[in-house]
């Protein structure tokens, strides 16, 4: 078990022509991600990846063709809002978007349609999913992963690694990892990954990396207090940050009250999640807790 | 991105909504001949700075003859403005926005941004216009009236019409200012507007209603799509080095510590910042130099740094994923070698061939500071200050 994605999930590459959806393909058939097919409007007929993988005009005729229920975008920012509500159409059950840079005004629209049509969006602005040893989804440098039964949630790329790879020193394995995204408005929220982590038997205790602005760690948090059987090891970046600053995230700005580190850490605690102040002891909190 | 009053107020201007009669001025004459100009037996002298509080900080002055004109006019251009938001160092006035004087029966705020925690627009109006809205919302919160936009169907009349209500307006007053709302949300929407604030948002003695003020922020991923609102941004309201980083694909920010730092990521570089703080130190920035660190991209990095006279050590912190090791590590030792560092170096490598890159900085010539893991990464750029 695992959640979101498995050897069995049914991928196509949306942008798979572009440099980096061509490049990232490689990397996920390589991990054993199961890909069916690319969509590049203008593009169908054409095989690309060595002649091995069927390039399409539309999510649709992919999926017609190839049964594909799990979409990736590597489309360019202007257009990756397009992307996303194709595959909603198209009856794709999950889009893990990794564009970074769409528009807000796009996303708000994005977000009503995905959840009108029941699709699952990952992201955007992030680096994926990645169920160990099964399925990649992402960006992700895979061969720090090692499988376990520590699920992990975080709003940052690299700080997801950084995560994995203490886990790992801690001697703790992964069932999935997923990358939310920093963005303002995302598919799915720290609250919902904690959910399907908690109805999944393998997995035993959850990392989550969260940074300042918003209020999903705080949402997150009060759902576990009363929802959450399993420990739960949590990280707030972004302690010394200034008010007012946006900090590479979109998302990432403190606009003042109760979206700061400090009160989002306090919090944390108050809904029994411990908390690690130093970025430096994700790893041997999770341990701790798990012993 | 933000923009001036007086560029926001063109905005408004184009999108219907009514403002005073107002001229920009660039220089003294020029402020001064827009008085002329303006004929007005009231005329509002306002600083043109990207802060709010202008007003509080001398930055606004009314005035009812030329004497007193030309008194404040020399007076505010070129002065070193400070209010709450610009910090200590102030900013310093080079656009001037003349304004002819209204009559006042009554002031509101008018309001729209991203909610997000619903995850939709909100459109906010109070009676409490022209008067810190942050105290308002915090000590009499039903004094806000809210809407939330469904952003596939766009603001709906029946929303308009509680904003209207809420605010107490009948008459003509009512159906003026439903137009005025239903205009605003065609401006923030059409321009990609993150923030459009009216404050105050006046009733004239005829009924007219009327934007005294206005605030702007516009989403930068969306200016690819706005060349009108690219053009009114003023680079000199923007921190230099910040600028220069933008151009090199690299996002800084400028802090006021003494421990450098370049980072590969946004998250990572906030904790990395945080760790320093930890073990001790201050951080003096927030340096994400993204996805992909050459030895370019490290160069130009130090260059930004180095800028900053206060840095005492520079902190490298990255995570290789597709970025490699060892890649990062020639780089490192290319732009120490080159640029001749004289501040300390500490680099903390970890991911992708994360061992070839300790051989190339241990086997080099130039002296930079290896280190296992965030923690003792931060614990020696801290102790490298004080030696």
């Amino acid at each position: 078990m695992s959640i979101l994605v498995n050897k069995n999930s049914k991928v196509i590459v949306q942008g798979i022509t572009g440099s980096e959806g061509e490049f990232h393909t490689r990397q996920m058939l390589e991990y054993g991600t199961n890909i069916v097919g690319g969509v590049t409007p203008g593009k169908g007929g054409q095989k690309t990846i060595e002649e091995t993988i069927n390039v399409y005009d539309s999510v649709e005729e992919s999926v017609s063709k190839t049964g594909a229920n799990t979409s990736i975008v590597f489309v360019p920012p202007p257009f990756a809002a397009d992307a996303i509500i194709e595959s909603s159409y198209a009856g794709i059950d999950l889009v893990v978007c990794i564009t970074e840079g769409i528009p807000i005004h796009d996303m708000v629209k994005v977000k009503q349609i995905v959840e009108k049509n029941g699709t699952r969006l990952i992201g955007p602005n992030c680096p994926g999913i990645i169920t160990v040893d099964e399925c990649k989804l992402g960006i992700m440098p895979s061969f720090i992963c090692e499988k376990g039964n520590i699920g992990v949630i975080s709003k940052s790329g690299t700080l997801t690694y950084e995560a994995i790879d203490q886990l790992v020193n801690s001697g703790l394995g992964q069932t999935t990892a997923i990358g939310i995204g920093g963005d303002p408005i995302i598919g799915t929220s720290m609250k919902d990954c904690l959910e399907l982590f908690q109805e999944d038997p393998e997995t035993e205790g959850i990392v989550i990396i969260g940074e300042i602005g918003g209020q999903m760690e705080i949402e997150a948090a009060n759902w576990a207090k009363n929802n959450m059987s399993k420990p739960i090891a949590g990280f707030i970046a972004g302690q010394t940050a200034p008010p007012g600053k946006r900090m590479g995230h979109a998302g990432a700005i403190v606009s003042g009250g109760n979206d700061t580190a400090k009160a989002k850490m306090d919090h944390l605690e108050k809904c029994n999640i411990a908390v690690s102040e130093s970025v430096a002891d994700i790893g041997a909190l999770m341990k701790s807790l798990m012993n | 991105m933000k923009i001036h009053e007086y560029q926001g107020k063109q905005l408004f201007k184009k999108h219907q909504i009514n403002i005073p009669i107002g001229i920009p001025a660039l220089s003294i004459d020029e402020a001064i001949q827009a008085y002329d100009t303006l004929r007005s037996d009231i005329v509002a002298i306002k600083a043109q700075i990207h802060s709010g509080g202008r007003g509080k900080g001398g930055g606004v002055k009314i005035v009812k003859n030329k004497p007193d004109a030309e008194k404040h006019i020399k007076n505010i251009f070129g002065m070193n403005l400070i209010t709450h938001q610009t910090g200590i160092e102030g900013k310093k006035v080079e656009r001037l926005y003349l304004e002819s004087g209204v009559n006042i029966k009554d002031e509101f705020y008018a309001a729209i941004t991203l909610d997000r925690n619903k995850e939709m627009d909100v459109f906010m109006v109070s009676s409490e216009g022209g008067v810190e809205i942050e105290k308002v919302a915090s000590e009499s919160p039903e004094k806000i009236i809210k809407i939330w936009i469904d952003p596939l169907i766009g603001i709906k009349s029946f929303q308009i019409r509680k904003l209207a209500s809420g605010l107490g307006l009948t008459g003509s007053a009512f159906k003026e200012a439903a137009k005025v709302f239903y205009k605003m949300y065609e401006c923030y929407q059409k321009n990609d507007a993150s923030i459009l604030e009216i404050n105050p948002l006046v009733v004239t003695g005829d009924d007219k209603i009327i934007a005294l003020d206005s605030k702007f922020n516009f989403d930068s991923n969306a200016l690819y799509r706005q060349k009108e609102i690219l053009e009114m941004r003023d680079l000199s309201e923007e921190d230099e080095m910040e600028i220069e980083a933008s151009q090199y694909n690299l996002n800084y920010i400028k802090l006021d510590g003494n421990v450098g730092c370049m980072v590969n990521g946004a998250g990572l570089a906030m904790a990395t910042m945080d760790i320093i703080k930890i073990a001790g130190g201050e951080p003096a920035n927030f340096l994400d130099v993204g996805g992909t660190a050459s030895a370019e991209t490290v160069k130009n990095g130090f260059r930004i740094i180095l800028s900053d006279k206060n840095v005492k050590s520079i902190l490298i912190n990255i995570f290789g994923g597709i970025v490699r090791c060892d890649r990062v590590a020639r780089g490192v030792v290319q732009a120490v070698d080159e640029l001749g560092l004289s501040v300390p170096v500490i680099v903390r490598l970890s991911g992708t061939n994360a061992d070839e890159a300790k051989e190339i900085l241990s086997d080099s010539d130039v002296s930079v500071i290896p280190a296992t893991g965030m923690k003792d990464a931060a614990e020696k750029a801290v102790k490298a200050i004080n030696n």
